[in-house]
């Protein structure tokens, strides 16, 4: 692991797959794992853990609330900004997107945008 | 200052010590670089399954142990729906088999009887010691007996059930409305804050009010409230006024809301003005944190239990996290949504000091639906951070319905809140 207790305030980078949430654990050895070049943040991961509660495990929805897995950085981006400024109209995420700034919600987009790329 | 901070403004809190001086970020350093990772989580339900599958999901290499005697938890999301006809006991009743089977979490079916925090040990209900490194604290609520004259669990689990942990209790009222007479009265007595979900009881007023308006329209529901106000209380009046006009009277506190005693024999509520005579009457008694944590000490007088906001570890007992409804959150309210978000919460901190390593700043999220009819939803949203102050909303965010929300507006709400409730038990259970 890169991250050193010297760090203690610093926003350290350490490869998805240390950190990111994996369907099973029970696949995970199988996985390719390692190697992995997308990087997220701790913070990355506090805020995106946020998601699975109305949006499904790792984002994937079973139902009409529409799935972030999968989606890219980019695509996910520019939703949580519209949904924030209003331009993108909706009943619950704009009350959402404005609890995070601008710097959040790239944090956000680009660790579903890894997660997807990683498992696809 | 509120809401958002920076990294520096983060260091001060931890130097103030307003982040708590049991952080363990130090003083948890000698936990955390032993060999033996073994986390123990006391409770299945919404905080602590939450916990047990989010810890073998970002460390499958932490051993993790559920206990929780249930072998089939009922949610109280969705019970309300339940007695109003929408859904069954099945369809709101979830297993532990895919987080022992898909996560490797060991499920014990047991009650956890007494914790030892200086020894670092949970002794269950036959004995058996489990040792912790950490261990995660997720009861629930228990009722304070008591507090009402007249009604006790006794009285709960034969003529006035609460409904407020669910499963037989939601099958007693369920019961007991659909034997009630055309014509009857529902009371629905709610206590004063802090109590377990907030718009709880007045959902219940709606769906109930759904299920007579179909089958016994000439009845009547009255909420006798501890409380001068209630959560969404616009929006609920709104859509009762709607939906089922002069069919549910809220009465406040000092408008002869206030529960004096009960009395289960003359099936009868006494207030301020008099008596109140019904064919159905639904106590909610006042709540505190669940047993086990009270008897492990983890609860202050005022009954929940102080935490340290950034990883939820109790400011009395290092190395113990408390989190759900038997938690002091500041403003974030005691719903399963809350539960499960600071659960994730906890688990990213545990990972985190198992590997010697200070907890990442958290985020902390809400999103409660109510339902007022299979097509009317309404739902109330919050954003958390850690500020100098202690859990704080962010500005500007969350908050709840339109109050002028069009009826497709209100409609969507309905349908969000369906496939939420599959989503977030899919997340949790699943
Ligand atoms: C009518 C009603 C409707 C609700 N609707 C919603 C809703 O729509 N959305 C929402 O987000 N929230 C809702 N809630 C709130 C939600 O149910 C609670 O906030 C949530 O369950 C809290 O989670 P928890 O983990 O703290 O406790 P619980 O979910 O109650 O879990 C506690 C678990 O701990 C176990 N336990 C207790 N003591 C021990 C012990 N000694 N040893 C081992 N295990 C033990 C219990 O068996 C239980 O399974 C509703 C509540 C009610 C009553």
């Amino acid at each position: 692991m890169p991250l050193t207790n010297k760090h203690l305030l610093t926003v350290c980078f350490i490869t998805v797959s240390a950190l990111m949430a994996t369907t099973s654990p029970a696949l995970a050895g199988k996985i390719s794992r390692t190697g992995s070049s997308a990087k997220v943040s701790p913070r990355g991961q506090m805020l995106a853990l946020s998601c699975s509660g109305c949006h499904g495990p790792d984002g994937k929805s079973a139902g009409i609330i529409p799935s972030i897995y999968g989606k890219s950085t980019e695509y996910l981006e520019t939703a949580l900004r519209e949904f924030k400024s209003g331009v993108r109209a909706s009943t619950v995420m704009g009350r959402h997107a404005k609890g995070y700034s601008d710097e959040d919600i790239h944090l956000i987009a680009e660790y579903f945008g890894a997660l997807g790329k990683k498992t696809r | 200052m509120r809401g958002t901070i920076t990294r520096r403004e983060f260091s001060k809190v931890l130097i103030s010590g307003i982040a708590g001086t049991a952080l363990g970020v130090f003083g948890g350093a000698g936990r955390a670089f032993g060999a033996s990772r073994q986390v123990v989580v006391v409770g299945g339900g919404f905080g602590g399954a939450t916990t047990a599958k989010y810890l073998k999901k970002l460390d499958p290499s932490i051993s993790v142990t559920l206990v929780e005697p249930k072998a089939a938890y009922v949610t109280c999301p969705f019970s309300n729906w339940v007695l109003g006809g929408l859904k069954t006991m099945s369809e709101i009743t979830v297993t532990y088999s895919h987080l022992s089977a898909g996560y490797g979490i060991t499920v014990i079916a047991e009650s956890a009887k007494s914790i030892d925090a200086l020894a670092s040990t949970v002794t269950l209900g036959s004995g058996r010691v489990l040792h912790y490194d950490r261990l995660v604290v997720s009861p629930g609520i228990d009722f304070k007996w008591g507090a009402v004259e007249g009604y006790s669990r006794s009285i709960a689990e034969s003529m006035m059930p609460h409904a407020y942990q669910a499963g037989t209790q939601t099958e007693l009222l369920r019961k007991q409305l659909l034997d009630m007479k055309d014509g009857g009265t529902v009371l629905i007595c709610p206590p004063a804050n802090p109590f377990r979900c907030p718009p709880g009881p007045y959902e219940r007023a709606s769906l109930i009010a759904h299920y007579l308006k179909e089958r016994k329209p000439r009845s009547k529901i009255i909420i006798l409230d501890a409380k001068e106000k209630f959560s969404k209380q616009a929006l609920f009046s709104k859509g009762w006024a709607a939906l089922y006009p002069g069919m549910i009277e809220w009465r406040g506190s000092t408008a002869g809301g206030k529960v004096l005693r009960v009395d289960p024999v003359a099936m009868s509520v006494m207030t301020e003005p008099g008596e109140v005579r019904a064919d159905v009457i639904n106590v909610i008694p006042p709540q505190r944190a669940g047993q086990i944590a009270v008897d492990a000490g983890l609860a202050d007088a005022g009954g929940w239990c102080p935490v340290n906001p950034l990883s939820f570890e109790s400011t009395i007992h290092p190395g113990i996290h408390v989190i759900g409804d038997a938690c002091y959150a500041g403003p974030m309210p005691k719903s399963g949504f809350v539960a499960s978000s600071q659960g994730k919460v906890a688990a990213a901190a545990i990972v985190r000091l198992l590997r010697g390593q200070d907890p990442v700043p958290p985020s902390l999220v809400n999103t409660c639906y109510s339902l007022i009819g299979p097509g009317y939803g309404i739902s109330v949203a919050g954003v958390y951070r850690l500020s100098s102050e202690g859990i704080a909303e962010v500005p500007g965010s969350g908050g709840l319905t339109p109050i002028d929300a069009d009826a497709e507006f209100l409609e969507q709400e309905a349908m969000f809140a369906r496939a939420w409730y599959r989503n977030i038990v899919a997340d949790i259970w699943g």
